[in-house]
């Protein structure tokens, strides 16, 4: 009861003229920061982030959240509308998104992405609010094994799923693997597949790949396809909203499902990308519209998305209580609470109840009154689409440049992107699909290191992923769907060839 | 926050008398000001810069913009080179931590400190030797007793990245009690922090504004530091003890001084009003009460050093990592 | 895509099999470069190259029978028309002249060009119109990355001269 008293306690706090001021203002940069490739949630909070050093603290966390919130809002929109993920974990948004916005639904995919992104958020403040030091117990048990069961298990669930030649597949995500691995090797400190050259110290940034991946090569098909986006019939009206709620609820098992695998991440802390990924790999195998996913199904829509926020906002969950960023945006709102003189921790929520609970009442506040900003602008965002191919395209070229570059400020990246706008042109073509690669190029170093963190711990022995029932349990679970998917292919390969 | 008017209008004052001061400076950028840090976003390198330029937006101390960027690539290596190639840039500034000895030295990038143009020491950033509360070991001797009946890596250290401060401190370490550790490289001093906790590692040298929080709450305890002598920071942080209770490590047997540089370097090719320019930059940015703060909530060792001082202070600082680095084997092969 | 006597263009196999052997070569400049950064199990564990080094290996072996499915299969269709693929290398092309001169041009100018470039002779726009996109769209980079969100973006001579 104690905590009721405290969020009402907190909803005063945020409900102060100002701080609703401040987090109207939040959400739009957010969503802002979210459209525009390269800048992101992380680099968006950090770069505003010695702006709020005259506000109050709490002001100030209100308003970086709510920028939080809205750079996960608005990642959705370049991935639906244009096929660029903004965002690690909105590369799963486009499987569905973009070909419903192909389809001319536009308008229902945006609908459902900021709706299902809400459900997601809420579902995870609630928990939040409820059982928040419980959970904080749950992720100190996370060490490097555990981590790398979680990045399994998010593989696994995902591998097998695509249409492609399993070899393509093989080829693909292995690609993706070697570019992830190019640069310093974390755990020697000694640099690899770098070949002396300079630029390609950084390694690969996976927003490079995938704005080139996705987003040029995207331009290119369409241009061998003459000068036309096919998703220019998109309705521009607010009725969309209301009809596309209607379908919603029909989508609860899965909404469901996605939150707590959201909170699972977010919490662990894997983070918001293995969240996406894995529920929509999870979506696909058990829903009965499976074998539709990728060809513009709402609920491959539903999945990732409501993954994703429940993960983004559980991950302010153990930066709060433990110090420890469950993302990276959560590792610059860190850096924001140590400079106001806040220390994250055990203690915080002991000795600074009303910033704690201002916080958690203005992520209630904040992702509505972020839900009714961006679903006002679906139609303005639809309408996007019916811009000319030959204004649209160029402009979205000079984006992707700028975004290419501001990753790392370097003009050898924008030429990166190219070439990768190629390889995603020429890959595609020959039937290699992207997903896989670009999965692996987002986890592939994060998963060896604890692979090789946990190695160390155990002295090599690989007896360590299955040394308690945590880690053990993840594990098998990650051998199921892997091998779930193995049989299942090897079923529906062996039928057509006793047909033939 | 009623405190802090006071604090600001004092700092005003001094701002004021230090900005007549640098009026007479013949240099003043003429554009943004880009100030990079060679390490990621929320890293300490990171909160530092981004604190800084916050105090030069709220005081208005510089005309122009400044801007952080973060070039974190190959250890900072691109950071370093991007600095490194600037030429005669005189809007490029950058903070360094000990990546900046250990960077060029473990991956063999061309790259030395002598390519950049020293400007100030802002502060020094202390170690401190951690263990879990939940441990029986109060003091450095149980801690080393335990250490020493362990098999040879046996004890698991927790630090942040490879061939960097945290394992130099760990070779350091296992030469001084003559055992072995097994050392296990995370991303982020936070995230060791949270694995101590977790008891997945057994001890780890923690900054201490990476540990702090964990100490508050009694999940992590302080065994030493390794600095010269014991910090001045006297308010209680847990348990009735506050940073000065901590004891020396050298005064509990273990000889070993590790101090990390928080310093700024410009463009090589800087000339003596644009350094001049900085330093008395850097000089009213101190005197503000946001940075005594950070300070206090950091527990930095504050020493400022500028000119020959600081670069005699590099150089010393150069051949020490040189030789631990060497004896630790984690030089680069040519 | 079907064949059509009137409609030429370089066959799909072919297209596909030099993919295939790039990505073939891609994973030998991989196992290479891990062969140099030491691919054994070393005292810390597995040295930094033993994962690339079989990644590498991976995507060999997998091109090979990429590669040998890729022959092996009927299919002699056509990758894309010759009129598409100068339709797609009508955007490669520019787009890789402005990101190779963006370094030398800064990127205002260049994209004030390519956007020109894009909308006149592609998109038959009048040049009112072609102008207001090709400069506005600039300007309101300019002031959304460098002013507000304070995020600096290639510049070149012109400006260095205007002061910006």
């Amino acid at each position: 009861m104690e905590e009721l008293v405290n969020l009402f306690h907190g909803f005063a706090v945020a409900l102060q003229p100002f701080n609703i001021m401040v987090m109207i203002l939040g959400i739009v940069l957010g969503v802002i920061i979210g459209v525009l490739p390269g800048l992101g949630g992380a680099n968006g909070v950090a770069i505003l982030l010695p702006l709020t050093f005259s506000m109050p603290p709490t002001s100030a966390i209100i308003m970086l959240s709510c920028i939080y919130w809205g750079a996960l809002f608005g990642g959705a929109i370049t991935s639906i509308l244009f096929n660029i993920p903004g965002e690690p974990w909105s590369v799963a948004t486009t499987f569905d998104g973009y070909p419903m916005a192909q389809k001319g639904k536009a308008g229902e995919a945006l609908t459902a992405a900021f709706t299902s992104s809400f459900v997601g958020a809420l579902f995870a403040v609630v928990m939040i609010t409820l059982v928040a030091p419980l959970v904080a117990s749950f992720a100190l048990r996370f060490g490097p094994a555990e981590k790398f069961a979680v990045y399994f298990l998010a593989f696994c669930s995902f591998v097998g799923l695509s249409k492609e030649p399993p070899f393509k597949t093989i080829a693909a995500m292995m690609i993706g693997f070697a570019l992830a691995a190019v640069g310093l090797d974390s755990i020697t400190g000694q640099l690899r597949l770098t070949f002396g050259s300079t630029e390609l110290l950084n390694g690969f940034d996976f927003l490079i790949a995938v704005i080139g991946l996705f987003g040029i090569g995207e331009i290119l098909l369409t241009m061998e396809e003459g000068l036309a986006f096919r998703g220019g019939k998109a309705k521009i009206d607010l009725r969309v909203v209301l009809q596309t709620w209607k379908e919603m609820p029909k989508y609860w098992v899965t909404s469901l499902r996605s939150c707590l695998i959201g909170c699972w991440m977010g919490v662990t802390p894997a983070g918001a990308t293995p969240a996406s990924f894995m529920s929509y790999g999870i979506a696909k195998r058990v829903s009965k519209n499976g074998k539709n996913f990728g060809k513009g199904e709402i609920e491959g829509v539903v999945a990732p998305e409501t993954a994703a926020h429940a993960a983004g906002t559980a991950a302010l969950l153990p930066m709060l209580s433990l110090g420890v960023p469950g993302s990276p945006t959560a590792a610059v709102l860190l850096g924001g609470l140590l400079i106001w003189g806040l220390q994250p921790g055990p203690m915080l929520f002991v000795e600074q109840k009303e910033f704690v609970w201002g916080l958690i009442a203005s992520m209630y506040l904040g992702n509505l009154v972020g839900l009714i900003v961006v679903l006002t602008c679906v139609p303005i965002f639809a309408a996007i689409l019916r811009v000319p191919f030959s204004i649209i395209a160029p402009l979205i070229l000079v984006l992707c440049a700028i975004g290419a570059y501001s990753v790392h400020s370097s003009t050898f990246d924008v030429v990166l992107m190219l070439v990768f706008g190629v390889v995603g042109y020429l890959l595609k073509k020959c039937n290699y699909p992207l997903a896989p690669l670009v999965l692996a190029i987002v986890l592939g170093d994060k998963a060896e290191e604890a692979f090789r963190q946990s190695l160390l711990g155990s002295q090599g022995s690989l007896g360590v992923f299955f040394s308690n029932s945590l880690v053990g349990t993840i594990m098998v679970l990650g051998l199921i769907a892997l091998f779930w998917s193995a049989i299942q292919e090897g079923y529906s390969r062996l039928r057509p060839h006793s047909v033939a | 926050m009623k405190h802090s008017v006071l604090h600001t209008a004092l700092a005003a004052i001094a701002i004021f008398g230090a900005g007549n001061m640098a009026a007479s400076a013949a240099w003043e950028p003429v554009r943004p000001v880009e100030f990079i840090v060679p390490a990621g976003t929320g890293g300490g390198a990171d909160q530092m810069a981004r604190t800084i330029q916050g105090i030069v937006t709220k005081h208005s101390l510089m005309k122009q913009p400044m801007v952080v960027i973060n070039k974190s690539g190959g250890a900072g290596g691109e950071g370093f080179l991007d600095v490194k190639g600037s030429g005669n840039n005189p809007h490029k500034i950058i903070i360094t931590l000990s990546n900046l000895f250990t960077t060029p030295l473990a991956t063999g990038i061309p790259f030395n400190w002598k390519d950049m143009t020293p400007v100030a020491m802002l502060a020094l950033d202390e170690f401190v030797l951690w263990v879990n509360a939940e441990k029986p070991y109060t003091t450095v001797k149980d801690y080393v007793d335990a250490v020493k009946q362990a098999p040879a890596g046996g004890m698991k250290m927790g630090g942040t990245g490879s061939k960097q401060e945290d394992q130099i401190i760990t070779v350091a370490l296992e030469k001084a009690t003559g055992t072995k550790f097994t050392y296990i490289p995370y991303k982020g001093g936070g995230e060791v922090a949270v694995q101590l906790v977790g008891n997945h590692v057994d001890s780890t040298v923690n900054n201490p504004i990476e540990a702090v929080a964990q100490w508050r709450g009694g999940k992590l305890r302080p065994l030493c530091v390794f600095d010269a002598k014991q910090m001045t920071y006297d308010e209680v942080v847990a348990d009735g003890k506050g940073w000065k209770d901590i004891p020396t490590c050298k005064s509990q047997g273990l000889d070993i001084e590790y101090l990390m540089l928080r310093g700024i370097f410009m463009s090589p090719k800087a000339t003596k009003d644009q350094v001049e320019y900085y330093v008395e930059l850097f000089k009213k940015v101190r005197a503000t009460p946001e940075w005594q703060d950070f300070m206090k909530s950091g527990a930095f060792n504050t020493t400022f050093l500028t000119g020959a001082d600081y670069a005699k202070w590099v150089e010393t600082e150069e051949k020490r990592h040189e030789a631990l680095m060497k004896e630790a084997g984690f030089l680069a092969a040519p | 895509m079907t064949t059509n006597s009137s409609h030429a263009g370089p066959t799909h196999k072919a297209v596909e099999a030099g993919v295939t052997m790039l990505i073939a070569v891609f994973g030998a400049i991989v196992v290479y470069g891990s062969i140099k950064a030491g691919i054994n199990w070393g005292a810390e564990g597995p040295r930094a190259g033993f994962f690339p080094f079989y990644i590498g290996i991976f995507i060999i072996a997998s091109s090979a029978i990429n590669l040998w499915n890729g022959l092996r299969d009927g299919d002699d269709g056509l990758f894309a028309e010759w009129g598409q693929l100068r339709q797609v290398l009508s955007v490669v092309i520019p787009t890789a002249i402005y990101v190779g001169v963006m370094p030398f041009s800064g990127l205002y100018l260049a994209s004030i060009i390519f956007i020109g470039w894009f909308m006149r002779w592609l998109g038959k726009y009048s040049w009112p119109i072609v102008a207001a996109v090709a400069i506005g769209m600039p300007i309101a980079t300019y002031l959304i990355f460098e002013r507000w969100f304070l995020v600096p973006l290639p510049k070149g001579p012109i400006e260095e001269w205007l002061g910006l």
